[in-house]
């Protein structure tokens, strides 16, 4: 449960994807420190969602927007999300039917 | 713009569920309120309702507290209790264009008695990708964009973190 955590990567993705912005930028436009910027650009780096590229002796940061697969990664996790409440659905109906079935067979009903 | 934009991008997800074909085919395509991620909306106002119009060329929307319609696309192919295409036609400025699809395929097969799978394909996601001012527009803006993207921040998170 990480949520500044959250709410700070996701402003760092924003900013960059207004173009390439160097890490020290980064850190002068956020309420973090330098150190904690660097920390989130590797966790946004490792997830793909970010590429690192060096001019002179500074190094950008910017989204990565080749290959869609940020876009294919949101699509994918929402479906996952969509089907996995689906599924719940689905058992809570079959419960029902069931019990239904169950209540049908023997008219009195206990209690 | 770039070698990929001619390739096919699309995703894949399944599910099995304890209920027979059709009776999943109905679950699924007149109960979508109940199973919709809700901050996936793209109205003015808190999602309340998904509505699939149950035909071919039918609407596919969503209907706000407020009571206002929203149209995320149409129905491609209806065909109970086997197959429904949907066309999702929200562009990466997350706005309804009429004008863009992609295909959401959902097909059911009976696997038992009391059984059945769903696969669900999305495909022409490289449609996105049409040009890089699309791609950032996603990051601008929706809410639903927005609170998902943090989501999947987070699970990024977690699988890159070790010992958590």
């Amino acid at each position: 449960m990480d949520a500044l955590g959250d709410r700070t990567r996701r402003t760092i993705l924003e900013r960059l994807s207004a173009g390439p912005v160097a890490v020290g930028v980064l850190a002068d436009q956020l309420p973090v420190s330098r150190p904690a910027v660097s920390q989130h650009l590797r966790v946004l780096k490792d997830a793909g969602l970010v590429v690192e590229s060096v001019a002179g002796t500074r190094r950008l940061y910017r989204v990565d927007k080749s290959g869609l697969r940020v876009v294919r990664e949101y699509f994918d996790r929402f479906w996952e999300t969509a089907l996995d409440n689906f599924a719940i659905l689905a058992e809570a109906e079959a419960r029902d039917d069931t019990r239904k079935r169950g209540t049908g067979a023997r008219p009195i009903k206990k209690g | 713009m770039d070698t990929q934009s001619g390739s096919a991008v699309e995703v894949f997800r399944s599910v099995s569920v304890p209920l027979a074909q059709a009776r999943a085919f109905e679950l699924f395509t007149t109960r979508m309120t109940e199973f919709w991620p809700k901050e996936h909306s793209i109205g003015e106002s808190e999602l309340a309702e998904v509505v699939l119009e149950p035909r071919s060329g039918g609407r596919w929307f969503e209907r706000g507290v407020d009571g206002s319609e929203c149209q995320w696309g149409r129905v491609a192919a209806w065909d109970p209790p086997r197959k429904v295409v949907l066309l999702w036609q929200i562009g990466a400025d997350w706005q309804f264009d009429p004008e863009f699809e992609t295909e959401v395929e959902v097909t059911f097969s009976q696997e038992g008695p009391d059984r059945s799978r769903l696969d669900l394909r999305h495909c022409n996601l490289q449609r996105y990708g049409a040009n890089t001012e699309q791609m950032r527009a996603i990051f601008d803006d929706p809410a639903g964009w927005t609170g998902s993207l943090a989501a999947f921040v987070d699970l990024a998170a977690a699988q890159t973190t070790p010992g958590h």
